[in-house]
């Protein structure tokens, strides 16, 4: 089942650049959430402070809470490797593991913490989140192959069944399909739809079609200005953003006055 | 845009019309442009030519005078009980040979990867995966630029006043040798592999990160095994560099005529050594009444060591191949 995120009054830093200014919104759980907005307000870093990656970068940091199902994520006893191991992502540009096989990056998740895992365990994992990727049938009979053999919306399918196949609480992906082909991008938004079932799924797209097909919510990030902080204009049901927004900067950038 | 907002002529807020046509390349100058194009192939074709010649001329010196003597028995003995220009007891046409040598070369040798390649390597890992560009990080390039600089003689005088000061004063084993061409190898190895961690796309880091692995299994299982085949060939490279080193050995391991296995006790005979002595030598006196005394024999030595040695730094590049391509990340097969 997936959980929900409640995010209060989020700042995200990058060294002395405020990126990201007082976001406040609860992410309801097993529904997909869609991040619209115009380049650089802060969609994507947002997204990374949801399983705490943005702190690879160096400098990066956020103050404000982010609580899955209560449970604050920046508390000091909180383990940020444990934090992604529930909250998986997807990045935009398919990251398969060159050095592995289809079957092996699927098992990535379980053979790089060192755990060992049988052959048949093994087996049924892989099928399993493949068959959850829809990627099963196409694949099935090379699963042996280097992963980055495969075409680019197999690619990502196989980087969502890496996340899947650690058996997250929430997905979030970050322009999944904007490297995709249209058929691509289409196998994957069904698919996005069939995994909030059990996950709760955040994306991020500068698609707002695809925010309109594919989510159940919609929230709209906005920046005053180049070098000014972005922040949460308003996050509401798809339907509400798309006909009827309470804020005329969301109208302005749905009908593409924008600017 | 505000200043011209008086004026109602629309045309004025355009800006200027480029003419495209002053930009298209006349004929004349596409012809040049062959013309050059021609002259420069030929002048880089010649400098590829002129570089090859040293390194033909060396091949062809080598074969010529080396392979005179490069018998299995050369390979397989040491210089024990070897006499001036007489052959060795129980032969009429053997005169020693190099075991020994190849033998100390290749304990050396390992002694120096064995220090060198893990100090190298956490160095490259600390520069790339963990130093985030302060004042360590710019203190350790600065020193790593430094010693990749240190001339070789100058090594070998390092090693043999370290072990002089720890171990007791002109101790000379094959170990100081390794320590003294680690000095050599280290900058190789930390440049060459921080190259390669460098190129590992941040994006396969996070992809690890997402999935909840921590970040020394991240390094260990997903950058050094993505660069692997560039690491491993860095490290060949380094080696061949320094398998020929001669100045550091002769004042570190010294020379001896027979094999010794102990890497840590005894002078230890390495291959550029042994060429290096049977070249002082040059000739030995052979008493006129002697059938099978040669007394060219030290060059003659000496060349055909000096072979087999360029044979091994070529073995050793070749493997550097294979090995790039073994660990070489192969889209169609597996
Ligand atoms: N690694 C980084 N270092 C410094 N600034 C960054 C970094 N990543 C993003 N930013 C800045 O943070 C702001 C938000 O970026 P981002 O979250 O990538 O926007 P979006 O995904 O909405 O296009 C931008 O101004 C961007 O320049
Ligand atoms: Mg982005």
């Amino acid at each position: 089942m997936g959980q929900r995120i409640d995010v209060k009054n989020l700042n995200v830093y990058y060294g002395n650049f405020h990126a990201v200014q007082d976001v406040n919104m609860v992410i309801p759980a097993n529904k997909v959430t869609a991040f619209i907005g115009p380049s650089g307000c802060g969609k994507s870093t947002v997204l990374r402070t949801l399983n705490r990656m943005h702190e690879i970068t160096p400098g990066a940091y956020c103050t404000g809470e982010v609580l899955l199902e209560g449970k604050n994520l920046y508390d000091k006893d909180t383990d940020p490797v444990e934090v992604r191991r529930n909250v998986g992502m997807v990045f935009q540009r398919a990251n398969p593991f060159p050095t592995m096989s289809i079957r092996e990056n699927v098992l990535a998740g379980v053979t790089l913490n060192n755990r060992k895992i049988s052959k048949s365990d093994a087996d049924d994992l892989v099928e399993w989140a493949l068959r959850g990727a829809n990627l099963w049938k196409e694949v099935k009979d090379r699963l042996d192959n280097p992963g980055i053999g495969l075409s680019g919306g197999q690619q990502q399918r196989l980087c969502i069944a890496r996340a899947v196949a650690v058996h997250p609480q929430v997905l979030l992906m970050d322009e999944p399909c904007s490297a995709l082909d249209p058929i691509s991008t289409l196998a994957v938004e069904d698919l996005i739809n069939e995994l909030k079932k059990d996950y709760t799924i955040v994306i991020v797209t500068h698609n707002m079609q695809q925010a309109a097909r594919c989510s159940d919510y919609t929230g709209f990030f906005n920046l005053e200005a180049i070098g000014k902080p972005g922040h949460l204009v308003e996050l509401d049901e798809t339907s509400t953003i798309f006909q009827h927004p309470k804020n005329p900067k969301t109208e302005e950038y749905i009908s593409g006055r924008f600017g | 845009m505000a200043s011209e907002s008086a004026s109602v002529d629309t045309t004025s807020d355009r800006g200027p019309t480029p003419d495209f046509d002053k930009f298209v390349p006349k004929r004349s100058y596409t012809q040049w442009r062959k013309r050059k194009d021609l002259f420069m192939r030929i002048l880089i074709f010649l400098s590829f030519v002129v570089a090859l010649i040293p390194l033909i001329s060396v091949l062809w010196t080598l074969i010529a005078n080396g392979v005179g003597r490069l018998d299995w028995y050369f390979l397989t003995h040491n210089m024990n009980h070897i006499k001036g220009g007489m052959p060795a007891q129980g032969t009429d046409d053997e005169y020693g040979g190099i075991m020994h040598a190849m033998i100390g070369t290749l304990e050396i040798t390992l002694g120096a990867m064995a220090i060198s390649i893990p100090i190298g390597l956490f160095t490259a890992v600390y520069l790339v995966e963990y130093s985030s560009g302060g004042r360590l990080y710019h203190a350790i390039s600065f020193f790593v630029d430094i010693m990749s600089g240190i001339p070789s003689i100058v090594a070998g005088l390092f090693s043999f006043s370290l072990f002089s000061v720890f171990a007791g004063h002109g101790v000379s084993t094959g170990f100081v040798g390794s320590v003294a061409l680690s000095v050599l190898m280290i900058p190789t190895v930390v440049r060459s592999s921080q190259e390669m961690l460098k190129i590992v796309p941040q994006d396969l880091r996070e992809a690890s990160y997402a999935l909840g692995v921590t970040k020394s299994r991240t390094i260990t299982k997903i950058v050094l095994r993505t660069s692997l085949s560039g690491i491993v060939s860095g490290v060949l490279l380094a080696i061949a560099r320094v398998i020929g080193e001669t100045a550091p050995l002769l004042i570190t391991a010294g020379s001896n005529i027979k094999t010794n296995g102990n890497l840590f006790s005894g002078t230890m005979m390495s291959l550029p050594v042994y060429i290096n002595s049977e070249y002082e030598k040059r000739t030995v006196n052979c008493r006129a009444d002697v059938a099978n005394c040669v007394s060219t024999i030290p060059m003659e030595r000496a060349w055909a060591a000096a072979l087999v040695l360029i044979i091994i730094v070529l073995v050793l590049n070749l493997i550097g191949r294979l090995v790039a391509k073994i660990f070489a990340i192969d889209e169609n097969q597996k």
